[in-house]
């Protein structure tokens, strides 16, 4: 796949379709992947790849990409392609700018996962029929693929592209999946059972906003968050309570906005399961306000933009589940 | 539930300016009694409420949040209110669950002209919040009164 | 040597902990530990490292500086410092050990800042030689030796033992107040040991990376690089890098107003924070090219210009596993590398 899409990008390159490319760049190590702009083919010779372990969604980037001058060349797998759909529909990216490749996704590979299973110092990982074969300093280890595959690709939703202006590879299908399982889970749990969960995952967070600065969605030019005179900015929750309204209000800003691409909890340095805030607002608009996917067209009403006479009233939380 | 009668709970309302602010003064006008542990903000329209400002009214010390605003169908501003009714409906969702008490959240239509269903609606809520005690899942403990 | 046999070893932490608050490594779930306030039964990491650095002992990422009240029109300041208490932490890589050595530098140099010193002053460093390095260590860069690291006092395993030695006063102490739990061992395996992992450390892939391109007197050269552009073409401007690293210590101070009082706290801030440096003027790093460069020519140029060529790196790695796009101060290094 590497070589078709190399090879692609080349050409066009070549033919002056597109003056850049962007695209991810190997690192030090098997896994420590960059996202990168590529302007010669000698640049995607030398540094361009995409393997198991080329996770980022680049789509972010494209906000500024496109604003340049000339026309870049975006490969985007089928959860990227959602990111940027809804980019466009928001007028954050120049869509005329961009030239879009769709190229397979996953399943990734996210080294956590193989780390977690108490591999260290890890030199190699190659996928021999779904048996990863991990070299490292200290002998050969072996477990496998679908034990080591990023959370964000396990609960995948759909492999389809919604939006390309070519495609590499098979275009797939919107999936059935059991993405929303575990909000449910929680949903039934007690209201104490639910409060101790968040906090023991939220007391987690060092507020490295790294789950607001790569979601695709969080594109405000300053967000409230950084804004001193906004009287709520902070740096690090000096309480618990800020914990949870950073949360809490990141995940809100981005309710039918979030496309559920899972960036916010694979960057999450302390694993917390930010996705999860998100999908319980996915859950929530599909069940009271009819399915909806963000990013799936660029026509449609977003669902906090849009209103119905007899929506259901606030008091519905208290009829729903147990407390 | 252990209720401490002593307990007089924080309420914070937010009213908007043509309905329920009207109706929480026509309330006052007829001399119908709502606990003084409300305290009411006026804001032009129910729909001003950003979910912050719910989440701030706790951090500063609310044991209990209510929203008040016309009718749907009656907003001054012709469809405020119903984008209220979706934000909030999310956002009491989400408090529900991270664990926070349902009760301490609630949103009520209130018109200018009803006066005795404000008071009613305050009386109920305050004792409400009563029973569930200080806010303690979602307070700020640097806020709390020594 | 002093030595604990390792089935023993919770036997210590009881004993320790007996006496002064004791902090451990545990694990939090499989592949990432943290440091814990030890409770009895709890189980040492035996992972490398914690996900978060140990600085949060001594410089934590919020901290109340000082209350502020009003009385009519007066204002009372309130002091609300308290004398640390007594505390170890146990089982610190050599990585982080070296850190606090960096942070005193910036601390504890004239005017010295009390808040830290005084938990300093009070916390008892136990570091742990490390066995397993993992392919993101590059200690050695920086002159650190994980086999025998610094702190007040160093613990060695052989696998069924752990040694003790103390590097200072305050590790003897340390050691001397648990002493008669422990007992004269051989070092004969421990040897075999430390040497077998300094030869793992010299077939780390990071092994041959030299600090040789940089110091303070590289500072317009390396300023002027071309190369910042590309290398901070995709950083996301956010915090990760800088609040898992063991010797970032910049820092923001605010007031909080509380209803009843004012709170003035400080907290962790970033350089990669796009507000980080706005004055009432503005700001002046505008781009977040400028801010990218910033955090790396701090610890490379800036920091061992200002400290006799010490760097404000210990390769602990945490920032190369922990970045969300994968650009870390290696491949900073590596691209401003002068041939």
């Amino acid at each position: 796949m590497q070589e078709t899409i190399i090879k692609r990008a080349k050409e066009l390159l070549a033919d002056g379709t597109v003056n850049r490319v962007i695209g991810w760049k190997r690192g030090e190590f098997v896994y420590d992947i960059t996202p990168a702009v590529f302007e010669t083919a000698e640049e995607i010779d030398a540094e361009f790849v995409f393997d198991d372990f080329t996770q980022a969604n680049v789509s972010k980037y494209l906000i500024k990409e496109s604003r340049k001058e000339g026309k870049i060349l975006a490969f985007l797998k089928p959860c990227d392609t959602y990111s940027f759909n809804q980019l466009v529909k928001e007028h954050r990216i120049n869509r005329e700018n961009v030239y879009v490749i769709g190229i397979p996704g996953g399943p990734k590979l996210d080294i956590e996962k193989i780390k977690a299973k108490g591999i260290t110092g890890i030199l190699d990982v190659k996928n021999e029929n779904y048996t990863l074969k991990i070299k490292t300093l200290y002998g050969e280890e072996t477990m496998p693929f679908y034990e080591a595959i990023s959370g964000k690709c396990a609960d995948c939703k759909s492999k389809k592209h919604v939006v390309y202006d070519e495609l590499i590879g098979e275009d797939g299908d919107v999936l059935e999946s059991n993405r929303f399982d575990m909000v449910e889970k929680l949903e039934n749990m007690t209201a104490q059972e639910r409060y101790d969960f968040w906090r023991g995952e939220l007391s987690k967070c060092i507020r490295c906003n790294a789950c607001r600065n790569v979601c695709p969605a969080c594109t405000c030019e300053n967000c409230v968050f950084d804004n001193p005179s906004s009287g709520v900015s902070n740096k690090a929750a000096a309480d618990s309570f800020e914990e949870n309204m950073f949360h809490i209000i990141r995940a809100f800003h981005v309710a039918g906005r979030c496309t559920d691409c899972g960036e916010c909890s694979r960057v999450c340095p302390q694993n917390i399961p930010l996705h999860l805030l998100n999908r319980k607002f996915i859950k929530d608009i599909n069940s009271l306000y009819g399915e909806y996917q963000a990013g799936a067209d660029t026509t449609s009403k977003a669902p906090l933009n849009d209103y119905n006479t007899d929506d259901c009233e606030p008091s519905i939380v208290h009829e729903r589940g147990v407390e | 539930m252990q209720v401490n009668e002593n307990f007089e709970p924080v309420i914070v309302a937010f009213c908007c300016n043509w309905c329920s602010y009207a109706g929480a003064d026509l309330s006052g006008t007829n001399r119908l009694n709502y606990p003084a542990n409300v305290k009411i903000i006026r804001v032009p329209c129910s729909c001003r409420v950003n979910p912050m400002f719910i989440l701030r009214a706790f951090q500063k010390g609310a044991d209990g949040v209510i929203l008040c605003g016309c009718h749907p169908g009656d907003c001054h501003y012709t469809s405020g209110n119903y984008f209220t009714r979706r934000r909030i409906t999310l956002l009491y969702s989400m408090l529900d669950f991270l664990g926070i008490e349902r009760n301490r959240t609630r949103l009520e239509w209130v018109s200018a002209a009803e006066g005795a269903k404000f008071a009613a609606v305050m009386n109920q809520f305050v004792a409400d919040v009563k029973k569930l005690g200080p806010n303690r899942r979602l307070e700020d403990l640097r806020c709390r009164k020594q | 040597m002093l030595k604990i046999s390792a089935d023993k070893l919770n036997d210590l932490f009881d004993a320790i902990s007996a006496k002064q608050t004791l902090y451990i490594p545990v694990d939090r779930e499989a592949g990432s530990a943290e440091y814990k306030k030890y409770e009895s039964g709890m189980e040492m990491s035996r992972g490398l490292n914690t996900v978060r650095s140990a600085k949060d002992f001594f410089f934590p990422q919020t901290e109340n500086l000082a209350d502020f009240k009003m009385n009519g029109k007066n204002i009372e300041v309130i002091d609300i410092r308290e004398e640390s208490e007594d505390f170890v932490i146990f089982g610190v890589r050599a990585c982080d050990a070296r850190s606090f050595t960096i942070l005193d530098k910036v601390f504890l140099a004239e005017p010295v800042d009390s808040y830290y010193k005084n938990r300093r002053d009070h916390g008892t460093v136990v570091t742990m030689a490390c066995t397993r390095p993992a392919e993101t260590c590059f200690c050695t860069t920086f002159g650190i030796d994980p086999t025998a690291p610094e702190g007040d006092a160093a613990v060695f395993s052989d696998g069924e033992n752990y040694f003790f030695k103390a590097n200072n006063e305050k590790g003897q102490a340390f050691i001397d107040s648990i002493s008669d739990m422990l007992q004269d061992g051989d070092t004969e395996k421990l040897e075999k040991i430390q040497e077998n992992t300094r030869e793992i450390m010299k077939k780390l892939p990071l092994a041959n990376l030299s600090t040789d391109s940089f110091g303070g007197e590289r500072l317009m050269e390396h300023f002027s690089s071309e190369k910042w552009a590309e290398l901070s073409e995709s950083c996301l401007g956010c915090g990760t890098c800088t609040f898992v690293c063991p010797t970032c210590q910049c820092y923001d101070i605010r007031d909080f107003d509380t209803g009843n009082g004012i709170k003035r706290f400080r907290c962790w801030d970033s350089c990669m924070y796009s507000d980080f440096t706005k004055m009432a003027h503005g700001n002046s790093r505008n781009s977040q090219l400028e801010r990218f460069r910033q955090r790396f020519m701090h610890k490379l140029v800036y920091f061992p210009a200002n400290n006799n060529g010490e760097f404000g790196c210990v390769g602990c790695g945490r920032c190369l596993s922990k970045c969300p796009i994968s650009m870390n101060i290696v491949k900073v290094m590596k691209a401003l590398e002068v041939k």
